[in-house]
């Protein structure tokens, strides 16, 4: 997918996507040679059949964990999994709060999750996971619900 | 007004969609590597028993002739071969993959069976409006993990238990290109050979090799006077063989409670065998 500025003929560039948390996503585009700004908005359904082949609009950031897509869309039972720690976990902590809100993930999902939340801070450099980290790399990872 | 086409913008494709789906069917490529085959096991209808037959061959080929052998139980809705492998979870999820479940004679299995709590369906989180849309898509997704993302290792073969029809069989091929072949499972009836038959020529039309015919159910031991008799009307075996070329591989008579570890079936492993040879 491309975006062109069609006043400037300029290939449009991608700033950032956007999962509001209600099934839409968002994905915003501007152009480098006049500033003009676009976004386009997808509904739950569309979004959902995007998410269904396990793909991301705008690219991967981090690898896919094993079996990605099955676990954050199936309702399966809680004890399906076991994630094994890494051997070496990277030196990330978790703060109490973001603890306390990666319980409310289903447990299916949850050692994925946790993860993903790891591998995205390490690559950033954060030594901690915060509330506001884990906003942060939902964002980034478009990690709806999580 | 006019402007310039997708091609004509020569600029990168940040979303590289397809480019994530190719790396998607490289990632299976990967995975599958040390699997020396992968055959297919394909009925036209449920209820002829070929989840039991899978399980039966799997467990005979382990015990017997010693070979590495996988179960994929791609009946993601309607799961039966963990149980007939005596498989329980959980998966064990590493850096490099998820372990499958070792069974019977060392059989490594994957199925939703080991995902699902106890009678329930197969779901999908929201949004539930238009869920026929993105259904399939989504469980083709799963078969795809199933296929590269569990730790497979060094296999002498891979038997993938499909759903009834010739769709999985099909799905199953896109993603493994040099899918052995298929395994195809009747039932003696006239309706299970009418079945059957769509779906052999739905799988050869798709390219996949028909590797042979076994009619399940063929007969059962009277516990009275010991004979052997029909327990369906009809010879689809046979029928099925001489009309699509195919051998006709074995006919396994119904055991009452046979278990997949204890069923004496050296005639349908040394005849599996040949026939993938």
């Amino acid at each position: 997918m491309k975006f062109l500025c069609v006043g400037c003929d300029e290939q449009m560039t991608f700033e950032e996507r956007q999962e509001p948390g209600d099934g839409t996503f968002g994905a915003s585009f501007s152009c480098p040679k006049c500033g003009h700004k676009v976004a386009m908005l997808a509904n739950p359904m569309e979004t959902q059949l995007v998410g269904a082949l396990g793909v991301q609009i705008g690219g991967r950031t981090l690898d896919q964990q094993p079996m990605q897509l099955t676990r954050s869309s199936m309702i399966g039972r809680e004890d399906a999994f076991e994630d094994i720690a890494p051997s070496k976990p990277g030196g990330v902590r978790w703060s109490a709060e973001s603890e306390e809100r990666l319980t409310r993930v289903p447990k299916f999902v949850r050692g994925m999750v946790k993860k993903i939340y790891v591998e995205w801070a390490a690559e950033h450099g954060i030594a901690e996971i915060t509330p506001a980290v884990m906003d942060k790399a939902r964002v980034d990872l478009g990690l709806e619900a999580m | 007004m006019s402007f310039r086409t997708y091609h004509d913008v020569v600029g990168e494709d940040r979303s590289q969609l397809y480019a994530q789906v190719v790396a998607q069917r490289e990632r299976v490529g990967r995975r599958l590597a040390s699997v020396r085959r992968v055959v297919a096991v394909m009925s036209g209808k449920g209820g002829v028993g070929k989840s039991h037959l899978t399980a039966t061959l799997a467990a005979g080929l382990a015990s017997r002739l010693e070979q590495r052998v996988g179960v994929l139980d791609a009946d993601l809705r309607s799961p039966t071969v963990a149980r007939l492998l005596s498989v329980s979870g959980p998966l064990r999820v590493t850096e490099d993959g998820v372990e499958p479940a070792i069974g019977t004679a060392g059989v490594r299995v994957v199925s939703t069976d080991l995902l699902l709590d106890e009678s329930q369906p197969l779901r999908w989180r929201e949004p539930a409006t238009e869920r026929f849309v993105w259904r399939g898509v989504l469980e083709t997704g799963t078969l795809r993990e199933f296929l590269s993302d569990v730790v497979w290792g060094t296999l002498d073969l891979l038997l993938v238990d499909l759903p009834p029809g010739a769709d999985g069989g099909v799905d199953l091929k896109q993603m493994v290109p040099n899918l052995a072949g298929a395994l195809v499972v009747t039932i003696p009836s006239e309706e299970s050979r009418r079945s059957v038959a769509r779906t052999m020529c739905s799988a050869s039309e798709a390219g996949i090799r028909l590797l042979g015919i076994v009619e399940n159910m063929s007969s059962y031991r009277c516990e009275d006077c010991g004979a052997q008799r029909a327990l369906f009307d009809g010879t689809a075996g046979a029928d099925l063989s001489a009309e699509f070329g195919v051998p006709l591989l074995a006919r396994v008579p119904f055991t009452p409670g046979a278990k997949p570890a204890s069923c004496d079936t050296p005639g349908l492993v040394d005849a599996f065998l040949e026939c993938i040879r």
